[in-house]
């Protein structure tokens, strides 16, 4: 391609719009709004009539705003997060003193899987998911997510069926088979009544979520970057972002195949994991693992993207080793996938099988290693401004490394067979993973809720929060370590007296006391700040990424000007002389954006945003309905699937209005 | 070389990527202008390619792993089929043979979505519909020749739910067909829906790939 410099007037304001299509067009026209100006302008406010959502009720289910559906993923999450954490809370006073009857077995069955089922695919996959949706955009610079509506679609799925387990919760039908859900607990003999049903029915929910929106990041990310942001300078969030979509995309069928295998198991008798028929019980276990251990990794990879992206704004200089971070990335997302058959050490399977695993496990630390060190170099290096979100930061590294030793233990075959079962995997667990993801997360909620609503979190309350939580975690957790190797099994609902596990049980009780608090803290911080905190400006923390080149919060456009990027650190390095310093030509009458190539994010074609509609919101509830039908009877499977089907047609149908409106903005390719 | 790759040395391996696009952007003052870019791209150039890639992607790790259940099952059973029989060739392998016929008007339809011509895309689109139609009929005798029930064995319960699994991507296409058809004979079409209609086509092509070792894995694997 080759262009002359460019002068104003070689381009018409309106010539180019329309009238090279097939057909119609043949419409009276004015010249379109282009943007490209400041804020200040005519096409600003052009931008602000077009993509404003209409008030009320209508506008709030209709809205594909990735930031208003990503904030809505997020609180969501928070509130399941909050909600999980009060049955861990109940679990703790349960098992505060020996032979404890708060709670009774059956309940206590419930808590547990509640609190893990919830965790896991209710609180944090939808989180991480979540700020991809709110970020990503922001961060390569552009105005919406690829798939706004399918975005939209996915958090409603996500909402209701969430809902739906935890209504059916409230009834006496919670899951009660352990996060994991295993067979032949949930199968036909053994899971009676219905509370196998709605955890097969959540997985369904949370993974079509999942899925829609790993496709919608993945490419967003690869298609939708500003003009020059090149693979090599994108921002260490969006590539963390971008693996995990991808492994989303490759992991997550696994467990629904596997829930629906054993739906149908339970509906229809067929014999997927009966033995007694040629099934096989192990089976499940291999396609859960298979999608859970890569799961660990959706969770924790975003994780290790927030704190590449915290490590160098509070440095104050470039992440140290940026290619090297990325390699670690995508080595993890690969190696993730050779690990599922350590968390089945105690089974019957060929020892020399084990030992790959174990040796693959071990590997793990090899990536993350590096990037802990480019990390500490980054520290090492940089002026430290020592705020909350940085704070949190250091609290991973002590939390997740211990984590990862511990992790060392079971990971040998002999080990992992005396701890098996035992409160040793809980602390290990919840050292890896909340070390691992809730304490970076804390970090990245501090770090960009100025962004969000234009307003600082208090940092008093952040440093109580983070204390608070830091010694109360360690409190709760570290004591299992010792009450593991000492032989209590997990998953038991009381103990007695004898066993001499009653004061560190208590001690565990405290700490878990002083994590309520904390967040609590967090809940109220946010609350008040939300309302009175300090007006943030747009880059408070004099950060390098692109979101903070924009107002906070953003405007519904994202950008007044898509920007033109010319390093990692757009914000910090200046751009060479003569460099375009934005992008103009979209039409700001139109939700219009820009497709860039995938490697150099060079423009190649303009991009129509679909328009707000109800319909994906439609579409939720019809799958919930097919979903919820077909968990009561077989015909429900069939019949069940014509609503949704019209609620597709309906959302992809385009109106006469829009093809119009097309038709003038249509440049044949 | 365009202002653009002047500027900004891309890539360190003195490898430019290229863009198709007819008209480049332009430089205006401080702004690099897009307003003569393509208002829509085909293939890789569209975003529905990639959306469509990330869905067939799930898809095929959904079959196989669902192929993987089979051979997994199989292996810990002495006698295969553990109950029942192998399935009549019949109606499947004319399943194959007229999903491969239904190639032909789907690379036409293609073809004419990318020329953006109106009128043949309407011809072959119709024609290909129509034929996808007859899948559905046979795909019904397929499963009344599986000679096992669902419910017998494990056997039994592998090849319904992978013959399930593909009737399912298969109906979800032929629906879509329907659609994008419907759309290609309103009275105003504009660039987009070609796009669609190609798209659709590049999709089926995922429907015909994955039958054929989907096919095999039922009709033949027992066999063996």
């Amino acid at each position: 391609m080759s262009v002359n410099a460019g002068f104003a007037g070689a381009l018409p304001d309106d010539g180019h719009a329309g009238g090279s299509s097939a057909e119609g067009s043949k419409v009276e026209r004015r010249p379109i709004i282009r943007d490209g100006a400041g804020w200040d302008s005519a096409a600003a406010r052009a931008l602000e009539r077009t993509w404003s959502d209409a008030p009320g009720l209508l506008g709030f289910l209709r809205t594909n705003d990735h930031k208003r559906i990503g904030r809505r993923f997020i609180v969501t999450a928070l509130l399941f997060f909050v909600a999980a954490g009060v049955l861990a809370a109940v679990m703790r006073v349960q098992l505060a003193v020996p032979d404890n009857h708060v709670v009774g077995p059956d309940l206590y069955d419930q808590l547990f899987t509640m609190h893990g089922t919830t965790m896991m695919f209710v609180f944090a996959v939808p989180v991480m998911q979540g700020l991809s949706v709110y970020f990503v955009p922001l961060m390569v610079g552009t105005r919406n997510t690829a798939f706004p509506r399918m975005t939209q679609c996915a958090y409603w799925i996500y909402a209701v069926g969430a809902l739906t387990f935890w209504v059916a919760f409230a009834l006496n039908t919670g899951a009660d088979a352990g996060w994991f859900a295993y067979v032949p607990l949930t199968g036909p003999q053994y899971g009676v009544g219905h509370r196998a049903d709605l955890w097969n029915n959540l997985v369904n929910f949370t993974e079509a979520m999942g899925l829609m929106v790993a496709v919608d990041i993945a490419t967003v990310i690869l298609k939708m970057r500003a003009p020059g942001m090149s693979l090599r300078r994108m921002p260490l969030f969006v590539w963390a972002s971008l693996v995990t979509s991808v492994m989303i995309i490759f992991a997550m069928p696994s467990v629904m195949l596997a829930a629906n295998l054993v739906s149908f198991d339970r509906t229809f008798g067929t014999h997927f994991f009966n033995p007694a028929e040629g099934g096989d019980v192990l089976l499940w276990q291999h396609l859960f693992w298979f999608f859970g251990h890569p799961e660990v990794y959706f969770i924790f990879i975003p994780a290790l993207g927030f704190v590449s992206t915290i490590i160098p704004v509070f440095a104050r200089r470039p992440m140290f080793g940026h290619d090297a971070v990325v390699m670690s990335l995508i080595a993890t997302g690969f190696l993730a996938f050779g690990l599922w058959v350590h968390h089945m050490f105690a089974t019957n399977l060929p020892e020399l099988g084990k030992s790959f695993f174990t040796a693959m496990s071990y590997m793990i630390a090899i990536p993350t290693a590096v990037q802990i060190f480019c990390w500490i170099a980054t520290l090492w290096t940089g002026r430290l401004n020592l705020r909350v979100p940085l704070l949190f930061v250091l609290g991973f590294f002590f939390i997740l490394v211990l984590g990862g030793l511990s992790g060392i233990m079971v990971g040998s075959v002999p080990l992992d067979l005396q701890v098996h079962d035992t409160y040793f995997v809980v602390a290990h667990l919840h050292y890896v993973l909340i070390g691992g993801a809730v304490f970076p997360l804390f970090g990245a909620l501090h770090y960009w809720f100025p962004k969000v609503t234009g307003r600082m979190l208090d940092e008093r309350l952040g440093r109580w929060q983070f204390w608070l939580f830091f010694v109360g975690f360690n409190v709760a957790f570290f004591p299992m370590h010792i009450l593991g190797l000492q032989g209590m099994p997990r998953r038991m609902y009381t103990y007695g007296a004898e066993t001499g596990w009653g004061p560190l049980n208590l001690v565990a009780t405290i700490g878990a006391a002083l994590i309520a608090v904390s967040v609590l803290l967090f809940l109220i911080n946010v609350i008040r700040s939300r309302l009175h905190g300090a007006r943030a400006g747009d880059d408070p923390w004099g950060a390098s990424t692109l979101e903070w080149s924009t107002r906070s919060p953003p405007p519904q456009y994202n950008f007044v000007a898509l920007p033109v990027v010319t390093s990692r650190e757009p914000l910090w390095v200046p751009r060479p002389s003569g460099a375009p310093t934005h992008v103009s030509g979209l039409s700001a009458e139109d939700r219009e954006g820009l497709v860039t190539t995938v490697l150099d994010a060079l423009p190649d074609v303009r991009y129509s945003y679909p328009e707000p509609t109800i319909w994906p919101f439609v579409a939720a509830w019809a799958v919930w309905g097919w979903l919820f039908w077909s968990g009561l009877s077989s015909a429900g499977m069939f019949w069940g699937l014509i609503p949704p089907a019209l609620a597709f047609i309906g959302w992809y149908w385009p109106s006469n209005k829009e093809t119009t409106r097309q038709l003038l903005l249509d440049k044949r390719p | 070389m365009s202002v653009f790759t002047r500027w900004f040395g891309l890539l360190d391996s003195g490898r430019r990527e290229t863009t198709p696009a007819s008209v480049p952007p332009v430089r205006i003052g401080d702004a690099l202008d897009v307003a003569n870019l393509p208002s829509y791209g085909f293939g890789t150039r569209n975003l529905m390619w990639w959306g469509n890639a990330g869905m067939m992607t799930i898809e095929a790790v959904g079959f196989a792993l669902m192929v993987g259940v089979y051979f997994y099952l199989r292996s810990l059973n002495a006698v295969w089929p553990n109950e029942g029989r192998p399935p009549d060739l019949l109606w499947g392998t004319l399943n194959v043979v007229l999903a491969i016929a239904t190639g032909f008007p789907n690379a036409m339809v293609d073809r004419a979505a990318n020329q953006q011509n109106v009128r043949k895309v309407r011809i072959w689109i119709v024609a290909f519909a129509v034929l996808t139609l007859a899948l559905l009929p046979i795909r019904w005798l397929e499963f009344m020749a599986l000679n096992v029930r669902g419910d017998a064995s494990a056997y039994g319960s592998c090849v319904w739910v992978l013959l399930g699994l593909h009737t399912f991507n298969l109906v979800t296409d032929v629906m879509d067909t329907l659609v994008v058809c419907a759309v290609m004979f309103k009275k105003k079409i504009d660039g987009k829906r070609f796009v669609d209609v190609a798209e659709n086509a590049g999709y089926w092509w995922f429907i015909i790939g994955s039958w054929i070792p989907i096919y095999a894995v039922i009709y033949l694997a027992p066999r063996m």
